[in-house]
Formats: C-alpha cells, structure tokens, sequence
C-alpha cells in the first residue's frame, strides 16, 4: 500500500456526562475508545457501525473539532492537536475538512451561498475581491451548480444542491484529507447516487482522501476502498471492502453484514438474518473486556476479563476477537 | 409499451435547476411577511407617528410645557386648549406632545441598553459555559428573584429621581430576560454544523461570534427589545405616578397621568389625555412586537 497520510494511534474521547456539585466530573461517557487505524493516501476509508458507536466522534476528533482525552492523530507524521493550536495552524486546518450529515444545519441560513464558500478563502486570505469571487464560481460549477447561486440564500435550495454547497466549502481551501460525516444518509436515494458519484469525481481528479462515515452498508461497500467496523466506541474490524463483506470474521460484524438485504427474491429468501438480543449497552458504563460480550453468541469467560487487542491476519484483515487467532 | 415509444430529452431543456422565485434575502422576507400582518402593521405607523409628534409636535403648539397661567387653570377641551389645560394652567397637549420625547426616549434607551448588556452578558455566559455560565445565570436568578420595583425604589432613593437615574434604574432590571434569551440562543446555535464548518476553517471566536452566532441570534433579540419598550414606558408611567419619576416641571405620561389622577372627580380630562397615549403607544409596540416574532420565525415560512 501507499503511505499513510492519517494514522490514529490509541485515540479515546470521553464527554463528561455528569458533575458533582464542585463542577468536578463524576461520570464520562466514553464515546471512543482506544481506536487505532490508518487512512493510506488516495483511499477512502469506510466507517459502519449503529447510531451512538462513535463513528462521528473519530471523525471530529481527527478534523481537530474535538480534543482527544488520550492517543494521537496525525496527519502525514505531524500531530494535528499540536499543529491546531501552534503558529502553523492554517497549515494543518487547510489540509482537513469536513462534510456535515445535516445539508439543512451546515449552512448558516444568513449568508449567502457565495459567502458561505468563500468564508474559507476569506479566513486563509486565499484569494480576495474579484479573484475570491471567480474561485468561489469555479468551485460552484465544479460541484455542479450555476454561478448565479452564489447570490442565494441556502433555503432557495434543496437537500441535494446544499450538499454540493457543503461539498464546495470543504474544497475551497484544496485539502488533503476530507471526513465526510454521513453526507448522504439525510438525501433522497437518487440525490444520494449524484452526490456520491461527485464525491468519487472530486477523489479521483485531486487526489483526495476520504474517511466515510455512514449506516448504509451497500453504499459504503461501493465507495470504500477498506471498510472500519465501530462497536459501542471500539474498533472491532478492520479489512478491504470486498474482503469484509465475502468474508467477516468478527461476530458483531457477520450480524451487521446479515442485515442487508439482497436485490434478487431467490437468494433473499435465503438469507439467514443473525439477530442481536438485548440493547446496546450504554456507553457511561460499558461492560468489562469485550464490548461485544453482552450480545455475542460466543461469549467466554475470557472475554468479560480483557479486551481483544486488534490482530492482523491473511489480506491484511485485521480483527479484534478472542475467537480469532 | 415498447422502448422506441420513448426518446432521450436535450439536456439544455432540463430546467429542473433553475428557480422561478425571485432571490429574496432573510430581511426581505420578514419584511414580505410583516406586511401581512395588519394589526403590527398598523403599530409600526402609529410609532413612526407618535415618534414624529414627539420630536416636532412642541414646535407647533404655542404654548410652553412649564409656562404657568393660574388665571386658566383647570380648563376644559376647547379650541385655544385642545386637552384642556391642568391646575397650574399650563396647555396639556404640549405636555402630552412633549411627555412623548420622555417616555419615548426613555423606552428606547431602556431597550437599547439592555441589547447591549444582555447580548454581551448572555454572549459571554453561553460561549463560556461550564462554570462562567452557571455562575453568571445563578447571578440573574438570585437578582430576578427580588422583586425588582425594590431595589429600583431603593435605587431612586439612593440617586434620587431624575430622567438619567431612571435610565439606569430600568437598564439594570430589564438587561436580565434579553442575557437569558441570548446565552439560550447562543448554546444551541453552538453546537450547530454550521458554527463547526466555521471553526474548521479556521475562524476565530470573534469571527464566528459576528458572523454566525448574532446574525441568527437577531430575531429573538429584535422582539425582546420591541417588547422591552413598551415595558419600560409603563414602569416609568409607574415610578413617576408613585412619585419616583421625573422631576416637576418636566412632564413624562406617568407624572401627568399621576396629576391628572388627584383630581379624578372633578376634570377626568386631565387623567384620560396622558393615559389613552401610554395605552396607544403601548398597544402598537406590542402588536409590533407579536408581528415581528412571527415574522421573523422561519417556521412560519410560505
């Protein structure tokens, strides 16, 4: 593989959840959880896992929108939380960006959308007055927009059109490196093909490298180059896309995978769903060792006492699971 | 039906992209929908009237607002005395036309100095949070639970009454409810993706302060200030009625109305001028300010 342009090493984010009357925490919800892994230059990495797993944790934290409590993120060998807050900061910001999930909330309803794409540009003094605004028209139609909505608010907009607004935003600054937060799961299924199709335009014509997060299985299978399993703030697999899908290994991942369902009535009909009993645990008191342990089929003594450590097996299928060795 | 039923469309005529609406910024548009509310309507007209009256009404009276002429003194509505004129003779339409600067200046000063604080106050508990904020909120509970005619009498009593003191007085009470709408604002306006869009661009706090959070922050800050003025008219009618107002012979509503009130039985006339225009001025602000909250409101968007 190419070089690793992202690695995160150990990371955990805890929110506080509760405080005693000092203002002291009491109690943290631990959305992350010692997760390691490495984006490789040009790839995207696929993020699944259910509502609350910490996948929009990861992603914020490696953009630098959140502090990680323990571990690093870098990018390219430089740590981004160092880099943030030194004299280099506009460096490191204008490597990473971000598109949000919500096209309704990420765009301030006040500005216009010319202004909303040229904030970047405006912040980093990219460019200014006719420059600015020829960059800022450039970038439209590169998200496939007409000029002439530079001049509109955002509520003139659908769904779809403010997703490329959010996608032309991030690439004002021409970064590296772009998370994008569950860009589709708020668009209709047919918007969500176009939108798709433009992110993976945009990849291969500059280079970019994505970290995708998002709940809908199939699309992160035809866009991910490796696909990254959460679980209740943990990492629990790791693998090439195709790899993961023919062949899972960890149990939580083969429930995961059971769950979509097949275009073509035959096979469906066969298809064995593995159901999950009981909630997922919440994650201020998460259980001992594996996470997994309170739902898993296969789960032994050894599991409640310590944490599989990830392990990297045959196709660079990297798992964390007692079961494999 | 078979295929060739069907052909291709030219691209070019796709026209699914262009709008037919017209660009309308946010302004324009609460603009569009305050003009079909008649009822706000209406009060903004009488506010720019009552205003206009205000600032050149005095000049066209011939009458001064502290000439006395105890020869005319208590005389009813006629022609040479439009509001008839009070004990002492002197013309109550100038008093009227001359207590609106008074009252008038005194609601929007009152307004504008709570923006100002409680923006500032609230902006800076709800962008510190943690513990600033719970012990800047803690703060206005603990002074909100007093009754605050209290410690406005106790204020009056320690700076004694005078137009600049019931400036202050009312600035310190009314700044409380505008610092708790704004800090409200301003945590959930916050966490938004927009203000994190921002933050990765790299913008700084003043940054995203001016052009994020107060921009859309200014609708409930706009209506808490409208109905802040009519608020602060009346409890300056109040204080002067009860005699902790303006000082004689200058005339405010509240010190003509407390006048006119001492001698009730005998020329109602002088109690009903001052206080029909507290209740106009105080209705219009409010329906203006009912009408703004639903204009500015996207929700109510057509």
């Amino acid at each position: 593989m190419s070089d690793v342009l992202i690695n995160v090493q150990n990371l955990s984010k805890y929110f506080t959840a509760s405080r005693n009357f000092w203002g002291n925490p009491t109690s943290f919800v631990r959305a992350v959880e010692n997760v390691s892994f490495q984006v490789y230059k040009g790839e995207t990495l696929g993020i699944v896992g259910e509502t609350g797993c910490g996948k929009s944790t990861v992603g914020r934290t490696i953009v630098g929108l959140y502090k990680p409590t323990k571990g690093t993120v870098s990018c390219a060998g430089e740590d981004i939380h160092t880099a943030i807050h030194g004299p280099n900061a506009m460096t490191m910001r204008r490597k990473l960006q971000m598109i949000f999930q919500d096209p309704y909330a990420s765009l301030n309803p006040r500005m216009t959308v010319g202004d909303i794409v040229g904030e970047p540009l405006a912040i980093h003094k990219i460019t200014s007055g006719k420059d600015r605004q020829s960059r800022v028209y450039g970038l439209l139609k590169q998200v496939g927009l007409n000029p002439e909505h530079a001049s509109r608010f955002p509520h003139e907009f659908s769904g779809g059109q403010r997703q490329r607004i959010g996608i032309a935003r991030a690439l004002a600054v021409n970064p590296e490196f772009i998370v994008c937060d569950e860009p589709i799961s708020a668009l209709d299924v047919s918007i969500q093909a176009q939108v798709v199709n433009l992110l993976e335009e945009l990849q291969s014509e500059y280079g970019l490298t994505y970290l995708f997060i998002a709940h809908d299985l199939s699309m992160v299978r035809h866009i991910s180059t490796r696909v990254a399993v959460m679980y209740l703030g943990a990492l629990v697999e790791i693998a090439a896309a195709d790899e993961l899908y023919k062949n899972p290994q960890h149990p939580y991942t083969k429930a995961l995978l059971s769950a979509i369902p097949i275009a073509d009535p035959a096979a469906e009909a066969k298809r064995q769903r593995i159901i999950l009993t009981g909630d997922v645990p919440s994650p201020i008191n998460p259980p001992s060792g594996c996470k997994f342990r309170t739902r898993c089929r296969f789960a032994m003594a050894k599991c409640a006492e310590m944490a599989p450590e990830l392990i990297t097996g045959a196709n660079n299928h990297t798992i964390a699971c007692h079961l494999v060795k | 039906m078979s295929d060739n039923l069907f052909t291709p469309i030219d691209a070019s005529l796709d026209t699914s992209y262009d709008f037919s609406r017209p660009s309308t910024s946010y302004w324009q548009d609460v603009w569009r929908r305050l003009k079909k509310n008649k009822l706000a309507l209406a009060g903004l007209f009488i506010i720019i009237l009552v205003a206009i009256i205000a600032i050149l009404g005095p000049f066209f009276t011939a009458y001064s607002y502290s000439d006395q002429d105890l020869k005319i003194a208590n005389q009813s509505p006629s022609l040479a005395h439009w509001f008839g004129t009070d004990n002492l003779g002197r013309d109550l339409l100038t008093r009227v036309l001359y207590g609106a600067r008074i009252s008038l200046s005194i609601g929007i000063v009152a307004s504008i100095s709570t923006m100002v604080i409680g923006v500032l106050y609230g902006g800076i508990a709800g962008l510190a949070g943690g513990r600033i904020d719970d012990l800047m909120m803690r703060l206005i509970d603990i002074m909100w639970s007093i009754p605050w005619l209290l410690y406005v009498i106790l204020l009056m009593v320690v700076m004694q009454p005078g137009l600049t003191n019931i400036f202050i007085a009312l600035a310190l009470v009314y700044w409380m409810p505008m610092a708790r709408i704004v800090r409200g604002q301003i945590l959930s306006l916050r966490e938004l993706e927009y203000v994190m869009a921002a933050r990765l661009a790299g913008a700084g706090s003043w940054r995203i302060i001016i052009k994020h959070l107060i921009p859309n922050s200014l609708g409930p800050i706009l209506i808490t200030a409208t109905l802040t003025i009519p608020d602060a008219i009346f409890s300056e009618a109040f204080l002067s009625y009860i005699g902790l107002g303006v000082s004689a012979p200058m005339a405010s509503w509240g010190v003509l109305a407390s006048e006119g009130a001492t001698s009730l039985r005998s020329y109602p006339f002088q109690l009903f001028f001052p206080a029909i225009a507290i209740c106009i001025t105080m209705l219009s602000f409010n329906f203006l300010g009912d009408g703004l909250r639903d204009a500015l409101d996207p929700k109510m968007r057509k």
